[in-house]
């Protein structure tokens, strides 16, 4: 059962969706143990594939569905699985959170969408076969096809709310399929002047025949790098994210919200990295030059209207839209410090954003709003919750030992290294307004600092709010473990940050990315 | 080297192809992001990916070649035509192994592949445009409208209506209520009802086509 | 231009006299007593209040004593280590006691045990809110002031000194009002911007070029080793260092100081003397003494302008206390300037210089202290927070205002109250580098404090009181509160006949 591992991860959900697609039909109650027990053996499968990747000298495992060869030259048919240490990083995130929002969903999903279990867990469960596909498949159309697949399990978990998710998620359809469909292109073009789909193929046509200077060759790579620029809803093509993220319901946001961007944010790196190549990405196009630039205009803008916001969860769909910008430069600055810090932050970002999403969830869950005003004092409500939460604002801020904070450490190093001054001050003006954000937060749950600016202190002694308001009152267990968890993950990622970046290194070393190792 | 024309050749005669996919993905794209009505945006969003499906098929086109089915001729298990003294290998292998073929063959046959390719980006497209008209249905029933700038202005209304501070909401409660009945009833009780239908439509038809591709 | 040569000179020295490490927890302890007397405190919560602070007096009381008993060790030549985690490839998290942290945490740990007795007056004479929060975040910055101390290392120091903005941050909101969530929120604005704009850039230029950091971020190996870059960016490092640590005050980034004195006030005092504002100097010392070293700090071209900010620190600082009316933010401009002491002494590069600057952590410590438990008391007794206010407070409250006078004169440095001792080194180490204007910037500035901290202690026992309201003899503030301020004011006294061993653990005798 272990050499099969990588299928198991696919086997689990996707079979477990039909399961609850059928079961559901007569027992909606079943469908919550299936996806539970579904997302414990796909994650167990998971974690076995990334151990085999880490022990095998390659550094990757295969597993070619059908049992095609693929010796010929140009390496090329048939579906392909490959779990590079990469890729078995990330299909480990996707699942762990998956377990994570599973376990999270049976409140919310009973209570938001009442009787829609039978169709909410199947469209769950196939969104996470979808991104765990991404990150596992080696074939640029299979990762079309899945990147489809998770996509319209999202449109579906999206508009499952109410009528207004279905409005915002229209949005989402129209923009969806415009990034899918470059990327569909992109991938046409590529196959003319390779012949070939698999990725691994692809780059070795690539260097074998000197395409470097090929005009097609740019072409495909604009088409694909615009498309998944905009699945990942890098700045001016963000539109569609703040709205569906805010209007969804607590569980798809708390699945979507971490990991779709970081996913896509992952195909890019796969895409420049080990399709296209370093040479060709970085030296032969004009990527490096213009798009720090566009970082920079991003994360600005992104920071800014988050902090014209007064709702938590719209305030964090828009520090979701910095951080890609975040990961984004981290890729393009071209350096070695660089990309770890963004594929470490794709980790983190996963696990600090599964956090807040999932403290927003309970927030909303006990005080009916997320409008910062009706927040006061919540703390010594549900300590617990709260506590959970800001572990995860002090991670996007970046204070250690958090994992936020080593993942800045890598993204700022290699702005420095690489000379990006601004890059660094971009991360830097950012950091701000997240420290802003949080604390302006952390004052109204914790400090119930009023709003009014009456003295509270002396002598009062109840904070200027109601017994009702300060009573303990924490939210059940099955949301508060989860969230506990999530919180516990990303301390833990933040405390054992050399074992991941040990990995990322590993991964990284065959593609001799410049290191800066001159004297200032 | 151009004569008078070849450039008119090479761009519209040689690849007419790319011209009209290329033609047709901007149509497509124009109408997606600038019409109103947002059945006319689905209609671009077909058109758009209609494009792709014919650069892809065109690619795949080769004149005087047929179906990669091994022709009598050139079937190496069979009633093998002999080869070049060279050839050994094919002669002795495996015997229902796939073999590779001659150069000279290959050129009789179509790539299949960009076109079976094209088999599940249908599929995905149809998918995609299920759901789509479906939230249209569900806007239509939660909103009266399915033209974008009158949604905008009802998306907007209810948004502000939300997204009003606690505080404020309970100082000025009774004028908010008035509003909301006035405005949100015709529209609210439609909606509510209807929902589980509309959202079952919604799931069957994204899961379906998928577990398919 | 700047070879290794000198680097490798001090590795030679090094190797001669290998230090003497001892493994030992210790040092890990005395950063998670606080955190268990923390769940003590939650635990006991607000229906509790004596098992309350018994707890935070038990935490306080055990810190002080595992931290004392380290000293004998130290004073032999020893050095404890205890690796915590491995967190970079070549920078473990590790704490290590050293002559200076063991001063610094010394300091910081007897000093809490007077302010949470002192904490307990404060707070029940004024009936305070949320005073379980308030206990539990004292101990937790307590816990990070450890952390600093213990430090062996730049990213090490790096997490303690985040850890403290954060844990302090309640605390100086504590109020909940509008003056509080300014107060707050310029607080940690300066500390949190200059922590990640200025100093983690520089933390992580060391890392990138000069080994993963394994040379470079260490204290206790060879000093120097910035020689490696060009004299820009080794001037470049050290002002992102000694702006980057905001919590030194060092001007034009003070004014979250005056700012934070909406705190209650014995977080002014822990602040103030205690945790914050000395965590900041030590910090700056640390990178001063250990990262660059005397040999490159005195070649470096653009140091001169450190010293002349510090001094201009020292002075402005000085005149500004003199026009404030508020006595709180008197101090807080006082303790501007005397931490410019402080920085002055490391910027001087002269081991008499970088040794003075350490006992002025403690010598300013215990001074400054008892003149924010004076101010406190005073408010706890009286309400009155204006020097102006206070006249003829000297006969209600003859042990505050004592305490007050001989604060002021420890401050001032007048001997033989422990002052003296910091300031004459300081001198004497401007003198080694031959700046008589250093020296006669000491003078002015001495002078300057005289003007501003005298008159409130002869206001308040020399002239007589406005309208008498009938009242006389002794009207004192709760003996929690007096008590504390008493012995720290005997304190000065004693830092003066006891400063034998300080000076051994400042490295200025052996």
């Amino acid at each position: 059962m272990t050499e099969n591992a990588i299928a198991w991860i696919f086997i689990f959900p996707l079979f477990g969706s039909v399961a609850c697609a059928i079961l559901g039909l007569w027992k909606r109650s079943w469908c919550y143990p299936i996806s539970v027990f579904c997302m414990i053996g796909s994650t167990w499968a998971g974690i076995e594939t990334l151990m085999q990747a880490m022990d095998s000298s390659a550094g990757e495992v295969s597993y070619i569905l059908g049992g095609w060869v693929l010796d010929l030259y140009p390496r090329g048919v048939g579906i392909e699985f490959r779990a590079d240490l990469l890729g078995a990083l990330i299909v480990l995130v996707v699942l762990g959170v998956g377990l994570i929002v599973t376990i999270y969903s049976k409140l919310p999903v009973q209570e938001e969408t009442p009787n829609k279990e039978a169709i909410f867990y199947p469209l769950f469960l196939l969104q996470i076969t979808g991104l765990a596909g991404i990150s596992l498949t080696g074939d640029a159309f299979n990762l079309y096809v899945l990147i489809e697949v998770a996509a319209l399990t999202g449109y579906g978990l999206i508009a499952i709310g109410s009528n207004r998710a279905a409005a915002a998620a229209f949005n989402y359809v129209i923009l969806g399929t415009i990034g899918a469909s470059l990327y569909l292109l992109g991938v046409g073009y590529l196959y003319i002047k390779t012949g070939t789909l698999n990725m691994v193929g692809i780059c070795e046509v690539i260097e074998a025949n000197g395409l470097q200077d090929s005009a097609t060759m740019q072409v495909a790579f604009a088409l694909v790098g615009l498309g998944i620029l905009i699945k990942m809803a890098f700045f001016p093509f963000h539109a569609w994210l703040p709205n569906s993220y805010c209007h969804a319901p607590t569980t798809t946001s708390s699945l979507l919200a971490p990991l779709v961007t970081k996913v896509m944010i992952y195909v890019m790196i796969r895409m420049v990295l080990t399709v296209f190549g370093v040479d060709f990405s970085f030296e032969s196009t004009l990527w490096t030059q213009v798009l720090p630039w566009l970082v920079v205009i991003a994360i600005v803008s992104a920071a800014v209207m988050a902090l014209a916001q007064r709702e938590i969860k719209r305030m964090l769909a828009y520090l979701i839209v910095a951080e890609v910008g975040y990961m984004v430069g981290g890729v393009w600055i071209y350096n070695y410090y660089g990309l770890i810090g963004s594929i470490f932050h794709v980790i983190s970002d996963a696990c600090m954003t599964l956090c807040l999403f999932l403290g927003a969830g309970l927030i909303l869950r006990k005080a009916k709003t997320t409008h910062f005003d009706g927040l006061r004092g919540l703390f010594s409500k549900m300590p617990f919750t709260m506590f959970g939460f800001f572990v995860g604002g002090f991670s996007i801020i970046g204070l250690p030992p958090t994992c936020g904070f080593f993942s800045k450490w890598y993204l700022i190093t290699g702005g420095m290294v690489a000379q990006r001054w601004e890059y660094m001050v971009v991360l830097m003006f950012s950091t701000m307004v997240m420290v802003v954000l949080f604390f302006r937060l952390i004052e109204r749950i914790h400090l119930a600092v009023s709003e009014s600016g009456e003295n509270l202190g002396h002598g009062h002694g109840d904070l200027g709010l109601t017994k009702e308001q300060t009573k303990f009152d924490e939210g059940p267990w099955s949301m508060v473990l989860p969230l506990a968890v999530a919180a516990c993950i990303v301390l833990v990622i933040g405390i054992y940050n050399q074992d991941v970046v040990n990995q990322i290194e590993r991964f990284l070393e065959p593609f001799n990315l410049p290191k800066g190792t001159g004297r200032p | 080297m151009f004569e008078e024309g070849a450039i008119f050749n090479e761009l519209l005669l040689e690849r007419l192809n790319y011209f009209i996919y290329v033609i047709l993905l901007l149509i497509g794209l124009y109408a997606m992001i600038s019409k109103n009505n947002l059945i006319k945006k689905l209609i671009g969003m077909s058109i758009f990916q209609t494009a792709i499906i014919l650069f892809f098929v065109s690619l795949g086109v080769k004149e005087g070649a047929t179906v990669p089915i091994y022709k009598a001729e050139h079937d190496p298990h069979g009633h093998a035509v002999s080869h070049d003294a060279n050839d050994t290998e094919v002669d002795a292998g495996v015997v229902h192994s796939p073999q590779a073929l001659k150069q000279g063959q290959v050129a009789q046959y179509a790539n299949p592949l960009p076109h079976v390719l094209m088999l599940t980006a249908i599929v995905v497209g149809v998918a995609t445009l299920g759901l789509a008209l479906a939230l249209t249905q569900r806007i239509f029933q939660g909103y009266g409208t399915v033209e974008e700038d009158e949604l905008l202005v009802k998306l907007e209304r209810e948004d502000a209506r939300k997204s009003v501070s606690p505080l404020k909401a309970k100082v000025s409660t009774p004028k908010k209520t008035k509003t909301t009945k006035a405005k949100g009833s015709a529209s609210h009780k439609k909606s509510v009802k209807p929902n589980p239908k509309a959202s079952k439509t919604t799931s069957k038809r994204t899961s379906s086509p998928k577990k398919k591709s | 231009m700047m070879d290794a040569t000198p680097v490798k000179d001090v590795v030679g020295s090094m190797d001669l006299m290998a230090p003497w490490i001892v493994n030992d927890i210790r040092p890990l302890l005395a950063f998670l007593v606080p955190w268990i007397g923390m769940i003590g405190i939650i635990w006991a919560g607000e229906k509790r209040p004596n098992v309350r602070e018994t707890f935070t007096f038990i935490a306080a009381i055990a810190q002080a004593t595992i931290v004392c008993s380290m000293i004998p060790l130290v004073l032999n030549g020893a050095i404890i280590e205890f690796q915590v985690w491995q967190i970079f490839t070549n920078v473990p998290l590790l704490l290590r006691v050293d002559g200076a942290g063991l001063l610094f945490a010394c300091v910081a740990s007897i000093l809490w045990i007077a302010t949470s007795l002192y904490a307990i007056g404060y707070m029940r004479g004024l009936h305070e809110h949320a005073q379980t929060r308030f206990y539990s975040y004292f101990a937790l910055s307590l816990s990070a002031t450890m952390g600093v101390a213990f430090s062996a290392n730049l990213l090490t120091i790096y997490f303690f000194y985040e850890m403290l903005s954060v844990s302090t941050f309640p605390l100086v909101t504590h109020m909940q009002d509008k003056e509080a969530r300014t107060g707050g929120r310029t607080y940690l604005g300066y500390l949190l911007f200059t922590s990640l704009c200025l100093l983690l850039p520089a933390l992580s230029w060391c890392y990138v070029w000069l080994d993963g950091g394994a040379v470079t971020m260490d204290f206790l190996t060879d000093t120097g080793k910035v020689s490696f870059f060009s004299q820009t960016t080794q001037i470049t490092l050290l002002a992102l260092f000694t702006f980057g640590f905001a919590k030194a005050g060092l001007m034009p980034l003070h004014s979250w100081l005056p700012g934070a004195m909406v705190a209650p006030t014995p977080v002014s005092a822990l602040l103030h003397a205690v945790a914050v504002v000395k965590v900041g100097v030590f910090c700056v010392y640390r990178v001063y003494s250990d990262i660059f070293g005397i040999e490159v700090l005195q070649s470096l071209d653009g140091e001169d302008w450190m010293i002349g900010l510090a001094c201009a620190t020292i002075l402005i600082s000085s005149l500004i206390a003199l026009s404030q009316d508020n006595l709180k933010r008197r101090l807080a401009f006082s303790t501007i300037g005397q931490l410019g002491y402080v920085i002055l002494g490391a910027t001087l590069a002269t081991d008499l210089g970088l040794g003075g600057s350490l006992l002025h952590i403690a010598m300013h410590a215990c001074g400054k202290i008892t003149l924010f438990f004076c101010a406190g008391a005073i408010f706890v007794a009286t309400g009155k927070k204006y020097v102006s206010q206070l006249r003829g407070l000297g006969r209600k409250m003859p042990f505050t205002m004592g305490a007050f006078m001989i604060g002021s004169l420890s401050v001032i440095g007048l001997p033989p109250l422990g002052g003296f001792v910091s300031k004459w080194y300081l001198a004497l180490g401007a003198l080694d580098r031959d700046m008589i204007w250093v020296v006669v910037v000491l003078l002015i500035s001495s002078l300057l404090n005289v003007f501003y901290l005298l008159p409130v202690a002869v206001t308040a026992f020399f002239r007589p009181e406005e309208e008498e309201d009938g009242k006389s003899g002794i009207q004192e503030a709760p003996w929690p509160c007096v008590v504390p301020l008493t012995l720290t004011a005997i304190g000065c006294f004693i830092l003066f006949f006891l400063s034998g061993p300080l000076l051994t653990l400042a490295g200025i005798t052996r």
